[in-house]
Parts: C-alpha cells; sequence; structure tokens
C-alpha cells in the first residue's frame, strides 16, 4: 500500500488529539497508576497511616474465603447468563430467519430491551417475583413452592441471572440475525436436496458456521456479565443474602467504598485489570482471525 | 426455500410470538402495575389489564415529588438523565472523530504513541479503578456536578477506533483532490469528512445514548444531591424493602419513564442502529 495522503501541518494534529488524551490522562491512567500503588500499600483503620507493604495485600485478597466465593460467583452468573442469553436468542434467531414476512416486525419488537439499563431490569424481576408483592412470587407460594429470593442463596442467584441474561437477548438476537444472513442458502438447500432435516441442517451445516458469531458473542457476554451487571446485583441483592451474589466487580466496590478497606479493594481492581485485559486480548486474537475466515 | 416446509414457517411465527411476550411481558406488567394504585399493587395477584390510576400516578410522580427523594420530582430525574446522555454521546463523538482525523490524515511525531495511548484505555473500564478516579473527582470538585457526570466517561476508544477504521477507508485520491482544489484540513473535515461521516455518527449516537442513560456505577459514585441523580440511581433510592412506605405505584411510573426515552431513540433510529451495531463491533 502506498504511503497515505495527509496535510503537512506541524502544529494542529496534537491541539486534535489533545481533548482526548488530556481526558485519557486524567481518568485513565492517573487512576490506574494510583490504583497499582495503592494495591501495595496498607492503611490502619483511621486512614491516617499507610505502609508499603509489597505483594501482601494480592496474597490477602487470594487467600480470603470470600474472595475465592466470589470468584466462583462470577464464574457461575456470567458462564449462566452468557449461555442462557445466548442460546435463546440463537434459538429465536433461527426461528426469525425462518420467516419470510413479518422479519423487520420481529425485529423491532425483539431489540427494545437494550435500551434497558442492567439496574432497571434487575428492578422489573424483582418487582414480579418479591416475595411481599410479587405477583408471580404469590403464585409459586400457591403452588406450594417455598419462594424467597431475598433469603435464599440460590434463588438469589437464579433471579439476577434471569435478569441479566434477559436484557442481553436482544443484543444477541441481531448479532445471530446477521450472522445467519451471511450463511449461503445454496449450503443449507443443498443439503435439504440430500435429504437432511431440519435439525440435522442446523446442527451440520448452520451451527458451526455460525461459530465465529458464537465466539465474538461469548467473549462480548462475558464482559457484560462480569463488569456491566454491577447495577442489577446492587439494585436487586446487594452481594446477598449471605454473599451469595457477591461478583468481583461487586466486591471491589463494597470493600473500598462500604468497608474502606482501600489496600485490598486497590489489589482486587489490580486482578480485575489483568482480568480485563486477558478477555480483550482473547476478543482481539479472535477479531484478527476473523479476517481470514471469510 | 427448499426444504422448508409451510408448517415450519408457522412454527416459527408461533414461537416467535412466544419469545416477543417473554421479552416484552415484564416491561408490560411494570407499565400494568403503574397504572394501579398502591393499594392494588400490595395484594397480589396483580390484574393483568391497565387500571385507571393512570393520570393520577404519572402526574403526582412527574410534578409532584418523591419524599423518599427529599422531594424531587422524576421530571427532574429525566432532565438530569438527558443531559448527562446527550453529553456522553454527543462529547464521545466529538473528541473522538477529532482525535482520529489527526491520527489517520496527519503525520506527526508520537502518532502512534498516541494512538497505542488512546488504544489502551480499552482495557481500562471505570470498574477496575472505581476508588483513585473517585479521588480525582474529588480533588477536581467534580461531585455533584453534570461535568462529574459526563467528562469521565466521554474518553473511550471504541469511538475513536471505529472512526480511524472509517477514515482509513477513504480513499488517497479524495484527499488529492481536495489539496489540488485548495482546501485546507479544516476545510476538507467540514466539507467532505463529516457528510461522509454521517451514518456512523447516527449509529454512533444511538449506541453512546443508550451507554450514558443506563450507566449505574458512575453515577452511583459521584452523586449525593438527590436532585442530581440520574434517573436509573433515582429509582434505587426509592426502593427500600424494609421500609413499608416505599411508594410502589411512583416507582411503577418511574421504571417506565427510565425505559421510553432511550427504548424511542432505538425503535426510531433503529435502521442506523442495527447497522452500526453489527457493523462496528465486529
Amino acid at each position: 500500500m502506498s504511503p497515505r495522503v495527509t496535510f503537512p501541518n506541524k502544529f494542529l494534529p496534537y491541539l486534535l488529539v489533545a481533548p482526548q488524551l488530556a481526558i485519557t490522562l486524567v481518568f485513565f491512567y492517573w487512576p490506574a497508576s494510583q490504583a497499582i500503588y495503592q494495591s501495595t500499600l496498607r492503611e490502619d483503620p483511621f486512614g491516617l497511616d499507610s505502609a508499603f507493604v509489597g505483594l501482601d495485600n494480592f496474597r490477602r485478597v487470594l487467600s480470603d474465603p470470600n474472595y475465592l466465593n466470589s470468584i466462583q460467583v462470577t464464574v457461575i452468573f456470567s458462564v449462566a447468563t452468557a449461555v442462557l442469553a445466548m442460546a435463546v436468542a440463537m434459538f429465536l434467531a433461527v426461528m426469525a430467519d425462518k420467516v419470510i414476512r413479518g422479519k423487520g416486525f420481529y425485529r423491532t419488537l425483539m431489540i427494545w430491551p437494550y435500551a434497558v439499563a442492567p439496574a432497571i431490569a434487575g428492578m422489573l424481576w424483582l418487582f414480579m417475583f418479591n416475595p411481599s408483592m410479587g405477583t408471580f412470587a404469590y403464585m409459586l407460594r400457591s403452588a406450594g413452592i417455598y419462594w424467597d429470593p431475598l433469603l435464599n442463596g440460590p434463588q438469589a442467584m437464579l433471579l439476577v441471572i434471569v435478569a441479566a441474561a434477559w436484557k442481553q437477548i436482544s443484543y444477541n438476537f441481531l448479532f445471530f440475525v446477521a450472522g445467519l444472513q451471511a450463511i449461503p442458502k445454496t449450503l443449507v438447500e443443498a443439503a435439504a436436496i440430500d435429504g437432511a432435516g431440519e435439525t440435522k441442517r442446523f446442527w451440520t451445516i448452520i451451527f458451526p458456521l455460525l461459530a465465529p458469531t458464537t465466539f465474538f458473542l461469548l467473549v462480548i457476554n462475558t464482559t457484560y456479565a462480569f463488569f456491566d451487571t454491577f447495577g442489577i446485583i446492587h439494585a436487586v441483592t446487594g452481594g446477598g443474602p449471605g454473599k451469595a451474589t457477591e461478583t468481583l466487580v461487586y466486591k471491589v466496590y463494597n470493600d473500598g467504598f462500604v468497608n474502606l478497606i482501600l489496600g485490598e479493594s486497590a489489589a482486587q481492581s489490580v486482578i480485575l485489570m489483568v482480568i480485563v485485559i486477558a478477555l480483550t486480548a482473547v476478543q482481539f486474537r479472535y477479531v484478527e482471525k476473523k479476517v481470514h475466515y471469510g | 426455500m427448499i426444504g422448508q416446509s409451510s408448517v415450519s414457517r408457522i412454527i416459527a411465527h408461533v414461537t416467535l410470538i412466544i419469545g416477543i411476550l417473554i421479552v416484552a411481558f415484564p416491561i408490560y406488567y411494570t407499565f400494568v402495575a403503574s397504572t394501579h394504585s398502591l393499594q392494588t399493587i400490595l395484594r397480589p395477584p396483580l390484574p393483568l389489564l391497565p387500571g385507571r390510576e393512570f393520570f393520577a400516578n404519572y402526574y403526582q410522580a412527574l410534578f409532584g415529588g418523591i419524599g423518599q427523594l427529599g422531594g424531587v420530582t422524576v421530571w427532574t430525574l429525566l432532565l438530569n438523565s438527558t443531559i448527562v446522555a446527550l453529553g456522553i454521546a454527543l462529547g464521545k463523538i466529538f473528541i473522538s472523530i477529532l482525535s482520529a482525523y489527526a491520527i489517520v490524515f496527519f503525520r506527526f511525531p508520537l502518532r502512534m504513541v498516541f494512538f497505542w495511548l488512546i488504544f489502551i484505555t480499552l482495557m481500562l473500564p471505570v470498574e477496575v479503578r472505581i476508588l483513585p478516579t473517585y479521588k480525582v473527582m474529588v480533588d477536581l470538585n467534580l461531585i455533584d456536578t453534570y461535568a462529574g457526570l459526563i467528562v469521565p466517561l466521554i474518553a473511550s476508544a471504541t469511538a475513536t477506533l471505529l472512526f480511524r477504521q472509517f477514515f482509513l477507508t477513504i480513499p488517497g485520491e479524495l484527499v488529492e483532490a481536495a489539496r489540488v482544489d485548495g482546501a485546507g484540513p479544516w476545510r476538507f473535515f467540514k466539507d467532505i469528512l463529516l457528510p461522509l461521516s454521517a451514518t456512523n455518527i447516527a449509529a454512533l449516537f444511538v449506541i453512546l445514548f443508550i451507554y450514558g442513560w443506563t450507566q449505574y456505577l458512575w453515577p452511583l459514585l459521584v452523586t449525593n444531591r438527590n436532585d442530581m441523580n440520574t434517573i436509573v440511581i433515582g429509582l434505587r433510592k426509592m426502593i427500600s424493602f424494609a421500609d413499608a412506605d416505599t411508594p410502589w405505584h411512583l416507582v411503577m411510573v418511574t421504571c417506565i419513564l427510565s425505559i421510553v426515552p432511550p427504548v424511542l431513540v432505538v425503535v426510531f433510529m433503529q435502521r442506523w442502529f442495527v447497522r452500526g451495531l453489527v457493523e462496528t463491533e465486529k
């Protein structure tokens, strides 16, 4: 490729990048470096003095049973949310790919939960299922099922998973529909002529060809479940009951802002940063691969 | 298409309708609840059809003030959310189109350093640097201000990367032709680049407006005063399960009002939004 044609200004480009650079330095790099610095300090209980403790905060955090519990909670929550949201969306997208009339209509009705804030999604589900006034909680109780997500850990987990997945269905749906449209119809028709039924066609042709979309969405959904669902947890369960729904991000917030254990909270932030970097790296490797794929 | 019976199409339609009902039901049910009196809501099961308190409830929430929020009206909360969402969307588009323009159409020392500095922020979401960022806000006196709600969120690599990607597809001949005709960098930006980017800007606007509107952690941290809350945070503050006087009928109204504006943006700008989302994030 020949070098790009450019404008020969000396000063202007610096002026153009300045606003973004300034904000990035003040609100990203400075705080991130502070987080790393703080993760090596320990403050006394009154916040008057702090001492350098090296990697001691990390050692403490990683051997804290509450933190290990929180890792487990996050993994269960993320995997369940991603799988549920993607399975439902893929199923509906395959159905939408079959219909001829009304495609746009279905899409319009399917996409708007995308605009609902995660915290609001959590509250919507809480209204329906909270033990004191929720209609569905009332119906479950009438059916003889003991239902109280405010006291029962697994039920609280179930509630936040369903709410988090519900919000993500529309996003996944859009991508699966786009992915399905990219699959050549001739392939599917050839299989049909060879006598493959609909189920067989799905598992042997459509599903493998959708793999790039599926993998991309898996990364996106995991990131979503890790970070964007803070609102759901905070609004619906507050990490409880006990610590049954305390995810990693919620714990950073809780230890830092509510319990004021600064050093350990900072250490947790640094661990989260490492996780994000890993997730982003996976995502970019995949994006690069995809260029060669099709 | 070959190999597809009309029966399977009918099954597909039915499944889709059931799917849509499940997706829409929580919102419909909240709407129903928002039109009933507090007494009806507190005695489950709730009827499936809207009640008669629509005007009374919505009027009270919008203009009457909410006790749990120290008398702040939902109208104020809506206004705050709109300012924040618009500020984030427009601010992000503004600073990232400028920096992408500089990185693609100019050659200057440190160009790639700047690019990587911006690019790496993809890996530093607010959630991983909560406390220190909060401290910066306190030091800069930005707590309880619109600037505090907006500015830290407008620097993000995604929009810059998107514009960079798009600018790279613009043929060099176009730049050359503009320069031969005597257009300077500003003229080229205003008369050629901006019109060409219109679709991208529209798509990005929708995505970023939703992003701004649905923020939770950040507004929770930087607002203490009730009249500076966004609607999502205000709603959270109205609810207390331990406390028997949560005004549930007003909570339902606020819930619906917090959903309507972003949904309208998505539905009316659907064409750009869908294309933007599917094309940019891939």
